[in-house]
């Protein structure tokens, strides 16, 4: 029996008939086809809990959002201390915690100007495009193909076709796809003066964290700047601190335009996202403050974590954590690859963001199953399944490192007897 | 708005920072172990010797901070200590290999050193550089890491001293965290970081309450407790030559090691000729009224008054009331008979020595144990040439030290003799401490023994320790800059190449 007070199921399988029957069937199908039919119940650290009492350690993290783990008791304690002063707050008026989370914000990359707040990546995204498009007057965005930046208007048609064709939200006239690593067809497109922005991810996540090539970011920022257009980085999955640095493009020696925020943002316990812009582009804060609005975004309450989200990242002792992880994890990894070489065949790696990459086309589903059944959790990456997205937390300590390295290496006989037998396992 | 103007306390709890970052310092200590526990015996000479070096150098810098920050000790006298937790340390214990397996041919044994960890180190506010150095020293010797915790009215000066090593440390290759020290202690944080299983062992040094929680932790630890030594000066002795060291080790800063006499005893027939002495070698021996006032200010409230620890002389007898040479360099009050109730026979870390005379030996030797209790399993010192009173004296005191016709703060912490330099003076069982010698960096390290067995045929020459440590470079340490960017190859090319050569190495080994 599962009692939670306010609803309470028999067991699992009555709660996954209900999420079929009530939520969303394709999704509680998919999960269980995959091997990996998992319902989080509990979850503290960086470890969550199947309904089933079978633990597993996350890295997935839902791209960052628990970068400091489930529930960490430091944000928990923050958002309890907060919830006894504020409530969402008043999108329209002046408020102190959006204040002080703004200049918080701006403060962490001083060519900033202004931080404008969503309650998600998408929305911050949209704010971006939008943000963009005033400061240019031309409506063309391009992005590279395989990208990904939500699913909101906008943001979807930035994105690749496996989520806007469904809903008739691409829109190829005003929407340019250029391929990853390639400034020269960039340029193709820019050369008519007509885009708005560029938008990229510093490092595309949900592509299996392809590396951008040396110069190739800055490069797409010198064409931006030579043609007007708005360069914008995508730092949902690259901030804070996940490449080794607060932001990925200071890791590239970039200034961007404008760039985009969230995940974990909110410390995994409230939802804020947000999008910094300098000076010229914020232009239309003075014009006309109110042209966009949001009731959720930069709730106040997700403002006083955030900005002790930030505060703790800026800690020493958790940028020295950071290098080690990321250290043990190259270092690890690379072992790895030794022992498996006829399976594992690749790192991209910067700071705590790793895509494994696997030989076989679907080989990261594969892997993903093998290490959900050794009791870790990682996703493989939605637009390339070869790649597993591997991303450990920033505060993760030693003994868990070496245990999730030691649980890889059981996991990789089962990955390999999953891709010989053939069996697909999505 | 109007139940909130009038008052100035934040409108939000925030979490403990303190807390929190100690937290996260421990993860760190933990990282920077798993590396450095590896290293070489060369590589952690290098990060000693570097370390040494750097503490020599600003071991007069810090000895004028601590004693501006605590009002404690004396700026010289600490220098020297500090100096003498560097080189002098270092020279103690560099051919104490706690790095390099042992093999026993002859008993079959073959022994792996395996350090302890993580350290959590409290450190107290009476030698507060001095200990920092110490047991930094011990971590690095004994391939540990650690976490040191200052007294609150020294924390300024020990982060300093701390960062001030860490730097030297990590300069000369030592994994990043390898020192550190909590900025803003407090009794919760040191008790929640004590009782964490994140750390491997303590090391208390400080006050009773603080030694006692570090025992009742669940952690493994190695506290000690406070002393009381009582210097028993024999007929046998030069009594100018006593009175030297006597007046040496009081006045040496300000009498603030645990070290330091408390009691002079001597026999009633030598007490006159005692007295004498100590006034020649610059003590003030005070008569009865000037023992009273001076009871009365030292324990006038039943406990020693704080502001005279570590305080001058000079400094102590003004405040008591006393008139004295400016020159006085220690106070001696009398007692005449010795007893356990007088007030001034307890333990004090200033330059106060009480002076009492036995009947006969067998009195002195009676008073001298029971007066040993109030620190009990601590340090005495015996002045004078009469061996077989000396071996009685050191059999039944409850005390793990008996420096021999030297000061005793020096002696006994191993300056003035061949003890192993300290400042965690091990109290041993006598003194519910774990520990009854002086601490040194073997105590952080276990061993794991491999034995075989007594008659089956073993070749402990064949075996191979190589893979034990490694000569770890600084270089392959994790820096504390971001890990280098990893796109400036052409990463397909560069990964077939890796895996080539990986599977070629893989064929080889078939």
């Amino acid at each position: 029996m599962f009692n939670y007070g306010y609803f309470a199921f028999d067991s699992k399988e009555e709660l996954l008939a209900k999420a079929a029957e009530y939520w969303n069937p394709g999704k509680v199908s998919f999960w269980r086809d995959a091997g990996t039919p998992m319902v989080i119940d509990r979850r503290e650290g960086y470890f969550l809990y199947d309904m089933s009492g079978k633990r597993l350690i996350d890295l997935h993290l839902n791209g960052g959002t628990y970068n400091f783990g489930h529930r960490h008791p430091e944000l928990v304690e923050v958002l309890k201390s907060g919830l006894d002063y504020f409530d969402m707050g008043n999108h329209w008026f002046p408020s102190v915690a959006r204040a002080a989370f703004a200049e918080k914000l701006v403060k962490t990359a001083p060519h900033m100007k202004y931080a404008i707040f969503g309650s998600g990546g998408a929305e911050a995204v949209e704010i971006a495009l939008k943000t963009a498009r005033y400061a240019t007057k031309r409506r063309k965005i391009v992005s590279i193909i395989k990208g990904y930046h939500g699913h909101s208007g906008l943001s979807v048609a930035t994105g690749d076709e496996r989520f806007s064709k469904i809903f008739l939200a691409d829109r190829p006239d005003e929407f340019i796809h250029v391929p990853f690593n390639d400034e020269g067809a960039l340029e193709e497109v820019l050369r008519k003066g007509d885009v708005a922005a560029f938008i990229v991810e510093t490092i595309p996540a949900t592509y299996g964290f392809p590396m951008p090539r040396d110069g190739y970011l800055k490069a797409c920022q010198d064409l931006c700047r030579k043609y007007g257009t708005k360069f914008i980085a995508d730092e949902v999955q690259t901030g804070l601190m996940r490449t080794g640095i607060m932001w990925g493009w200071q890791g590239y020696g970039l200034q961007p335009d404008i760039f985009v925020c969230g995940k974990g943002l909110g410390g995994g316990i409230y939802p804020i996202s947000a999008c910094m812009v300098n000076e010229e582009c914020g232009g239309w804060l003075i014009e006309d403050g109110a042209a966009h609005i949001s009731t959720s975004g930069g709730a106040e309450l997700g403002c006083v974590v955030g900005h002790h989200v930030i505060e703790m990242l800026q800690r020493p002792e958790v940028i020295s954590n950071v290098h080690f992880v990321a250290e043990f994890f190259a270092r690890g990894m690379a072992e790895m690859m030794k022992r498996h070489s006829d399976i594992f065949v690749g790192v991209r790696q910067r700071g705590v963001v790793l895509g494994l990459e696997f030989d076989h086309p679907e080989g990261a589903v594969a892997v993903s199953r093998a290490l959900y059944e050794n009791g870790v959790w990682a996703i493989f990456s939605s637009l390339d399944k070869r790649v597993l997205q591997f991303k450990p937390g920033v505060v993760l300590d030693v003994d868990l490192c070496q245990e999730i390295l030691d649980r890889f290496d059981s996991a990789m006989p089962r990955a390999r007897q999953l891709l010989k037998s053939g069996r697909r396992a999505a | 708005m109007s139940e909130h103007t009038t008052f100035d306390a934040p409108r939000l709890s925030v979490p403990d920072r303190a807390l929190s970052s100690a937290r996260m310092k421990v993860g760190r200590a933990a990282w920077a172990a798993r590396y450095y526990r590896s290293f070489s015996r060369d590589a952690v000479l290098a990060i000693a010797e570097a370390v040494a070096r750097a503490g020599y150098e600003k071991a007069g810098h810090f000895a004028d901070l601590a004693v501006t920050e605590t009002g404690f000790g004396v700026v010289e006298h600490k220098k020297i200590k500090n100096e003498l937790c560097t080189h002098a340390l270092l020279d103690h214990y560099r051919d104490l290999d706690l790095v390099t397996p042992r093999i026993d041919a002859a008993r079959k044994i073959v022994e792996l050193p395996k350090p302890a960890g993580v350290v959590f180190a409290l450190a107290p506010a009476t030698n507060p550089v001095a200990t920092v150095y110490y047991k930094a020293m011990l971590a690095i010797l004994s391939r540990n890491a650690i976490v040191i915790s200052p007294h609150p009215v020294a924390k300024a000066v020990s982060v300093a001293a701390a960062h001030h090593l860490a730097e030297a440390a990590e300069a000369a290759g030592a994994p990043s965290g390898l020192i550190q020290c909590v900025e803003e202690p407090s009794i919760p944080l040191v008790q929640d970081i004590m009782s964490s299983d994140r750390i491997n062992v303590i090391i208390a040094t400080g006050g009773t309450a603080m030694v006692r929680a570090a025992y009742s932790s669940g952690n493994p630890a190695l506290g000690v407790g406070p002393g009381n030594a009582v210097a028993y000066v024999d007929p046998t002795a030069g009594v100018d030559a006593a009175a030297r060291c006597l007046v040496e080790s009081k006045s040496f800063d300000n009498s603030i090691l645990c070290t330091n006499e408390s009691v002079v005893l001597t026999l009633d027939s030598n007490r006159g000729n005692m007295e004498r002495a100590l006034r020649s070698a610059g003590a003030h021996v005070c008569n009865e009224a000037d023992t009273n006032r001076l009871r009365d200010y030292l324990f006038g409230k039943g406990s020693l008054n704080l502001e005279s620890i570590g305080k001058s002389a000079a400094w102590i007898a003004e405040r008591a009331g006393i008139r004295v040479s400016p020159s006085a360099r220690i106070l001696v009050p009398v007692v005449a008979t010795p007893g356990q109730d007088d007030l001034l026979f307890r333990e004090k870390l200033c330059p106060v020595l009480t002076l009492t005379s036995a009947v006969d030996f067998q009195q002195a030797l009676t008073f001298a144990k029971h007066t040993a209790r109030r620190g009990a399993g601590h340090s005495a010192a015996f002045h004078g040439d009469d061996t077989a009173r000396l071996v009685r004296f050191s059999q039944e005191m409850p005390v793990y030290r008996v420096v021999v016709n030297a000061p005793c703060s020096q002696g006994a912490a191993g300056f003035a003799t061949y003890l192993p330099p300290s400042f965690t003076i091990g109290t041993g069982f006598a003194g519910r401490s774990s520990v009854g010698e002086n601490v040194g960096p073997q105590h952080l390290v276990q061993w794991t023994r491999i034995a075989y067995g007594k008659d089956v045929p073993a070749d402990l020459s064949g075996i191979d320790l190589s893979a034990v440590s490694t000569d770890r470079a600084a270089a392959r340490a994790p820096a504390a800059a971001p890990p280098p960017a990893r796109e400036s190859f052409d990463r397909d090319t560069l990964r077939q190449l890796i895996l080539e050569e990986l599977r070629s190495l893989q064929g080889a080994g078939k």
